[in-house]
């Protein structure tokens, strides 16, 4: 399509020059304002003489621009009319002929170079002229013109608004400025212009409008001040331009367009521009840089580029390992773990057990999928075919990479520990015998709870007082029941005197503590009880008792009771001095200074040892050698010294709320059942907390003992089971007490949430007894 | 006192550790080139031991490197090259703008390039550090290399990966090293034995992706990045240490017998080269031309005791691997279209097999289906309409079931339309408390050298068992009464003992001893009193050890049971079945 395409770097020099011809785009106008005569010419030369200089591919300029505009040929016309008035005669004919006829002028433009070949210099103006015309407006060549359809008028032919302007030569100026003065300006000649001789006042004005039929187009020139009339042709392009159309009347906005760069190759060239000399001339200025560039080779300066390495190049990196070159970082070095390895549950074709039932599919789907064990559904397909892809592969391994540069990594020491090795090494249970390792006997009789029991210091005989209002006394060996006495209320403690000599039990129900000669055993020892009671005699001074002492008479005699003291509170429990005199009755009552009492039998005396109590007192208790007693309130033991009327310790339990109190028969050692199912054992030489505490249990300890000469002790409680424990103390001071459970017995029913209430040892034998809330008594042995 | 007053975080742990935006801003990258470069040079965060310390006080979840890491990046010449290409995207960028398209030509040709030639020797400093670590490289690869040529990454990383690993699958085809094969539902995992080292690696079935959106495909291109190149480097090695060409070359002969009127119609001049070596039908070319490898023999010292127990295992399964090796030696297998070729070609050919598929399917089969020396002809359709006699038709499992089992299984349960057994994952080795399947013990016992029962006699046996059973069951109820009796009887003696209040006293039976038991039982007591005694931490740690173990022996009866339930199901099917008939 671009015969005479020449230049290798065409394009750029073609936007060069594109931009030339902008630039030269405004020239020509002011030119044609300048003149139509001879200066119009030289200086069109002038222009040429440029445009020869730069302009090397013109055809193929003007081949790219638009061609629509026809007012180019119209210039060129003027332009040829000038040349040709000049040279030839027989072309001016021609052009003359044609002047209105566009299509026919290009016509005869495509001709003439065919015809006319001989008309060198014609020619040559003609191509000037037509280089001019491509710096004018970006020109269509004459071939284009030939195809352009150019059916209109000139527009511009008789248009005289350029002259107009030119009349009033004052310029652009407000003409205002001439208000004051008769004249309105200058025309060409320097002479003034004159406004018209009235101005017309409103009533001409009104005037005229009424009787001017051509009122309504007349307008007044500003630069002359002269009134025109408008043609109608002027009229309609006002309308026009009102409605926004175009201002031609014949313009065709929508003319077909014409593809002439195309992706079809046509036989004929667009352009008919004859080749340039140039571009059959070697060049020098690109032969000298060849020039340059081969001697650059040749003295290899320049050499080829190396061509570029696609694929990476590999070779024996290791060849020189040092595996002693270990990285700066490498102490802290934490490598990756390595992926888990799949299990049977992730076979295509898994064995039954391992796929999910409904529920566990369910279960799972409903689960977090973070939280979830597998992160799959395990799934069986019948053959290999049938496998479809696994939707989160790339998910999985994009999450591996993400756990490799991403997750914090750290070093953690994991133990790996044998749960064996844990289990401390305690001597066997076997070597530490005896201890009571069965249920031997039941002593069944009792209807309700049983509060409390004892044995009597020769271990033959069992009391036991319980919430049906009876007290039983047993045999020990045989389990019958001896003795049933009936008091008024439910027992709340029962309690042995500890002297052999002295057949004496206590028992206190409501506000009462009954001592009470059961007249078992020997004889001898009975009746001796019942002398020393029969034999005291009222001291002469009387004093005020906090308790009212009274001898059992009549019916009450009959049963065994001996002494009744009424108490002013409801009693929980008694117990014993060692030498079987001194008994001491807990009365809780918060805030209360009277909630213990120690009551003298032989001197049927009572005193309060304490002027205040702090606390809840729980339970109180006699130190078996030393006169120390034992005050257990809610979270303390307290242990005053009874001679010198002082506290010497307070033991601070660690627990909620005590339940029971044990002293070791050493005395140094005490230990504490707490409601919060633990187990204190204090050593007394050791420190105010306990040195063990033991949760055995799981619900709350209610009672504990120690036995007289064994080194055991038992705890029952709420769960209904007695642990019997070793608690060996030893005569060296330097050597802790070691604590062994030995022994869980179970036999007791659990009933109303209440399991054991309380345990004893037999005095002599490696025996426990156990009374429960289900109103059994047992005895393991 | 006196002296300054220690200033907080000022020493310890919260200088050791920096956080990662400080980090960043340290080495002046953006947060993908920081990314790209703890990718590369296999930085990652460590989890403080006091984080609360280390954040100086803040609770603000951060992560945190190690400050010496960081410091160990500063003179990465790596981070000079991120700096490079972010100006050359700049230019790259303002020329486009321009429309500058030979200066964007030009810069395209000088585009920066890395090399990740170094990294890859300073963190793996010897080669079997490498080859341990080369498990994800493999996987990695494996997937790039199933991708599409289109979109989510570049053509040549593709290919690349492509051609690594089939360099890996044709070492390890070379060296028969190949050791047990899983078909999950995700993939096929291989594991091999490389120089020691056990090496996983999953490939996906060949299906075309599904790209995820929610992936970042940049985090898994610098990964592959630097897999690539490990994995170049250690395919090299390897071949250099079995003597073979590295950029693999096919045996003389191989590449004979490969040339075939197919060819061209198959893949371009400069692809069939790669396809050939992909098809993994023919074996590679050796730098020394080989005499017959010489199995390395074990050399015998004189050993006592525990030695030489621990020399006589090793002998054995020095022996069970060679023998492993040549599992197919000798056997003829041609595929059938619809089976994966790949895979299959690979797994018999790692274990001396000869394969071959009909041409059409594959460049480089070797015999056609007429063959009448084929043993085995794997298909996996329920029935095929033209089967030749001395050949069996079975299922692609066998072979799979075959390597994992270390024996040639018995061809019945894998033929054409039959259930095939579960596939089992040799992955799994069960200790001493875990849940067995049958199927697992049926193959220890196979491997034993024990012969199965075969099916029908089973099922006769079965029966006759059944019957057994019932008659067992009619004896066991028979002493069940007899026990139940006694147990009544201990029942009454311990109510005469409790409850009756009526005095009677019968003569008491003298109870036969158990001696275990009692024994048993006193230590059961012995263990209970024990950890009674035990403190409360360590009572603690106690239980929870417990409970895991608990939870697994629940689980393990759990899968017992199911199993139980559905073999009950399965037999009573059987019969009803048998009853209709």
């Amino acid at each position: 399509m671009r015969p005479t395409h020449s230049g290798t770097m065409s394009t750029l020099k073609h936007k060069k020059r594109n931009l030339e011809e902008n630039e030269d785009e405004q020239l020509p106008i002011f030119d044609k304002d300048v003149g139509e005569g001879v200066h119009h010419l030289t200086l069109d030369d002038g222009e040429e003489d440029q445009g020869d200089l730069s302009d090397s591919e013109e055809s193929v300029f003007s081949g790219l621009e638009e061609s629509g505009s026809d007012s180019d040929d119209e210039e060129e016309e003027e332009d040829e009319e000038g040349v040709s008035e000049e040279k030839s005669s027989d072309v001016e004919g021609d052009e003359t002929a044609d002047g209105d006829g566009d299509d026919q002028l290009s016509a005869k433009e495509v001709i003439k170079p065919q015809t006319d070949g001989q008309n060198s210099k014609e020619k040559k103006k003609k191509k000037k002229a037509a280089g001019k015309e491509g710096g004018k407006e970006g020109v269509a060549s004459d071939t284009d013109s030939g195809l352009q359809i150019s059916s209109q008028v000139d527009e511009y032919e008789h248009d005289t608004s350029d002259e107009e302007d030119i009349r009033n030569t004052v310029g652009n100026i407000p003409m205002e400025w001439y208000k004051d003065y008769p004249h309105i300006g200058y025309n060409l000649d320097g002479k003034k212009i004159f406004k018209p001789i009235r101005n017309k006042d409103e009533l001409d004005e009104f005037l005229d409008k009424m009787e001017n039929p051509d009122y309504w187009r007349t307008v007044q020139d500003k630069m002359t001040g002269a009134e025109i009339r408008l043609s109608d042709e002027q009229v309609d392009l006002v309308h026009r331009l009102q409605q926004g159309t175009f201002g031609d009347v014949n313009f065709n906005e929508y003319e077909p367009a014409i593809d002439f760069f195309s992706n079809e190759v046509m036989i004929h060239p667009v352009t008919n521009r004859p080749q340039d000399k140039r571009s059959f001339i070697p060049s020098l200025i690109e032969k000298e840089k060849v020039g340059k560039l081969v001697h650059a080779i040749k003295m290899g300066w320049i050499k080829p580029r190396r061509p570029k390495e696609t694929t990476p190049q590999y070779y024996d990196l290791w060849a020189k390992e040092d595996p002693n070159s270990i990285l700066g970082r490498h102490k802290m070095h934490v490598p990756a773990p390595k992926m888990k390895l799949p299990g049977h549950e992730e076979s295509y074709n898994p064995p039954p057990e391992y796929l999910m039932s409904e529920e566990e599919r369910l279960a799972w789907e409903q689960q977090d999928p973070e939280d979830r064990k597998l992160s799959f559904l395990p799934q069986k397909f019948a053959c290999l075919r049938a496998v479809p892809a696994y939707s989160r592969f790339i998910h999985e391994r994009f999450e591996r990479c993400l756990d490799l540069y991403l997750c914090p990594r750290q070093r953690k020491m994991r133990v790996n520990v044998n749960p064996e090795d844990l289990i401390p090494k305690l001597p066997k249970p076997k070597d530490l015998q005896p201890f009571p390792t069965t249920q031997s006997l039941v002593y069944r009789g009792h209807s309700s709870l049983v509060r409390s029991i004892s044995v009597s210091p020769s271990g033959q005989w069992l009391i036991s007082g319980s919430d049906d209002c009876t007290v039983r006394f047993w045999e020990v060996s045989t389990a019958r029941c001896l003795k049933t006495v009936e008091v008024g209320g439910a027992v709340k403690g029962v309690a042995w005197n500890p002297n052999p000599s002295i057949c004496l039990v206590a028992v206190s129900y409501d506000d009462t503590v009954v001592l009470l000669n059961p007249g078992l055993g020997d004889r001898l020892v009975c009746t001796a009880t019942d002398q020393l009671i029969s034999s005291y005699e009222d001291p002469e001074e009387v004093k005020d008792q906090l308790v009212q002492w009274a001898v059992a008479e009549g019916e009450g005699h009959e049963l065994g009771h001996r002494l009744i003291l009424k108490h002013p509170k409801t009693v929980r429990q008694v117990t014993w001095h060692g030498k079987g005199d001194y008994l001491a009755c807990v009365m809780p009552d918060n805030g209360s200074s009277l909630q213990v009492v120690i009551h003298q039998v032989s001197k049927r005396r009572t005193q309060n040892p304490f002027r205040k109590n702090k606390g809840l007192v729980q339970c109180v208790s006699f130190h078996p050698i030393r006169p120390y007693f034992f005050v257990a309130t809610q979270r303390y033991v307290r242990v005053y010294n009874l001679i010198k009327q002082e506290l010497t310790k307070k033991l601070m339990a660690n627990c909620k709320w005590i339940s029971s109190m044990a002293i070791h028969p050493g005395g140094d050692n005490v230990i504490c059942g707490s409601y919060d199912c633990r187990l204190a054992w204090f050593d007394l030489d050791l420190s105010t907390k306990p040195y063990k505490v033991l949760r055995h249990h799981k619900k709350a300890l209610r009672s504990v003992a120690y036995h007289r000469h064994y080194p055991l002790f038992a705890s029952g409680s709420d769960d209904g089971s007695v642990i019997v424990c070793h608690g060996m103390v030893y005569n060296d001071l330097l050597q802790n007490p070691l604590i062994v459970p030995v022994k869980v017995l179970k036999g007791h029913t659990i009933t109303h949430d209440l399991g054991v209430l309380d345990v004893t040892f037999h005095p002599t034998q490696p025996w426990v007894f156990s009374s429960g809330a289900d109103g059994t008594v047992r005895l393991f042995t | 006192m006196g002296g300054l007053q220690k200033k907080k975080y000022e020493s310890g742990s919260a200088t050791n550790y920096i956080s990662r935006n400080k980090a960043r801003k340290k080495l002046s990258l953006s947060l993908a080139d920081f990314r790209r470069l703890c990718i590369l040079k296999g930085i990652y965060p460590h989890e403080p031991k006091h984080k609360k310390k280390v954040n100086k006080g803040s609770t603000a979840p951060r992560t945190f490197y190690l400050l010496k890491d960081i410091r160990f990046l500063l003179h990465e010449p790596i981070v000079g090259k991120f700096r490079e290409y972010k100006i050359f995207v700049r230019k790259l960028r303002k020329a486009y703008g321009k429309a500058e398209w030979s200066g964007v030509q030009r810069m395209k040709e000088n585009k920066p390039a890395y090399k990740l030639d170094h990294i890859v020797k300073e963190r793996y400093p010897t080669f079997i550090d490498a080859v341990r670590d080369v498990d994800d490289a493999l996987s990695m690869c494996f997937l790039f290399s199933t991708f599409a040529r289109t979109g989510k990454c570049h053509v040549q990383t593709i290919q690349l990966c492509r051609r690594l690993s089939i360099e890996w699958m044709n070492y390890i085809i070379a060296s028969r090293s190949l050791r047990k094969v899983f078909l999950s539902i995700k993939g096929i995992y291989y594991q091999a034995e490389v120089l020691g080292q056990t090496i996983t690696w999953i490939i996906p079935y060949q299906f075309a992706h599904d790209h995820p959106t929610d992936v970042d495909y940049r985090v898994m291109a610098t990964f592959t990045e630097l897999y690539t190149t490990l994995l170049g480097f250690v395919n090299f090695r390897l071949y250099q240490t079995l003597n073979l060409v590295y950029p693999p070359k096919l045996d003389g002969q191989g590449e004979f017998s490969l040339k075939s009127e197919f060819e061209e119609d198959y893949a371009l001049e400069s692809e069939s080269y790669t396809e050939k070596l992909s098809a993994l039908s023919a074996s590679l070319a050796r730098t020394v031309p080989s005499v017959e490898e010489e199995e390395a023999q074990l050399d015998h010292f004189p050993a006592e005791g525990e030695d030489l127990e621990k020399m006589e295992a090793r002998e054995r399964t020095e022996l069970e691997q060679n023998k492993q090796k040549k599992l197919f030696e000798g056997l003829k297998f041609f595929l059938n279209r619809e089976v994966p070729r790949e895979s299959l070609a690979f797994v018999i050919r790692c274990f001396g097999g000869q394969v071959s598929w009909d041409k059409s399917l594959c460049i480089g089969s070797t015999y056609d289906e007429t063959d009448e020396t084929i043993t085995h002809h794997i298909v996996d359709r329920p029935t095929i309409d033209k089967q030749y006699i001395n050949r069996y038709y079975i299922q692609p499992q066998w072979v799979y079931d075959c390597v994992n089992g270390k024996i040639l299984l018995p061809v019945e349960e894998y033929f054409l339309g039959v259930t095939l057994p579960p596939h089992l994952s040799p992955f799994v080795e069960e200790s001493e408390g875990d849940y067995v399947p049958p199927e697992k013990l049926k193959l220890l016992a196979l491997q034993r050298g024990q012969k199965p029962p075969e099916e029908e006699e089973e099922e006769e046996e079965e029966e006759e068992e059944d019957e057994d059973d019932e008659e067992e069951d009619d004896q066991s109820e028979d002493e069940d009464e007899a026990e139940d009796e006694a147990n009544l009887a201990e029942m009454e003696e311990k109510r005469a003992q409790g409850k009756s209040l009526s005095v009677k006293v019968t003569p008491g039976k003298v109870k036969p001893e158990n001696r275990m038991r009692t024994e048993q039982e006193e230590k059961a007591e012995e263990k209970r009193l024990a950890i009674m005694m035990m403190k409360k931490r360590e009572k603690y740690l106690y239980d929870k050890i417990m409970f895991g173990k608990k939870r697994h022996v629940r689980e393990a009866n759990k899968l017992a049971a199911k199993r139980k339930a559905h073999d009950d199901a399965n037999k009573a099917d059987k019969k009803t079945k048998k009853k209709k008939c």
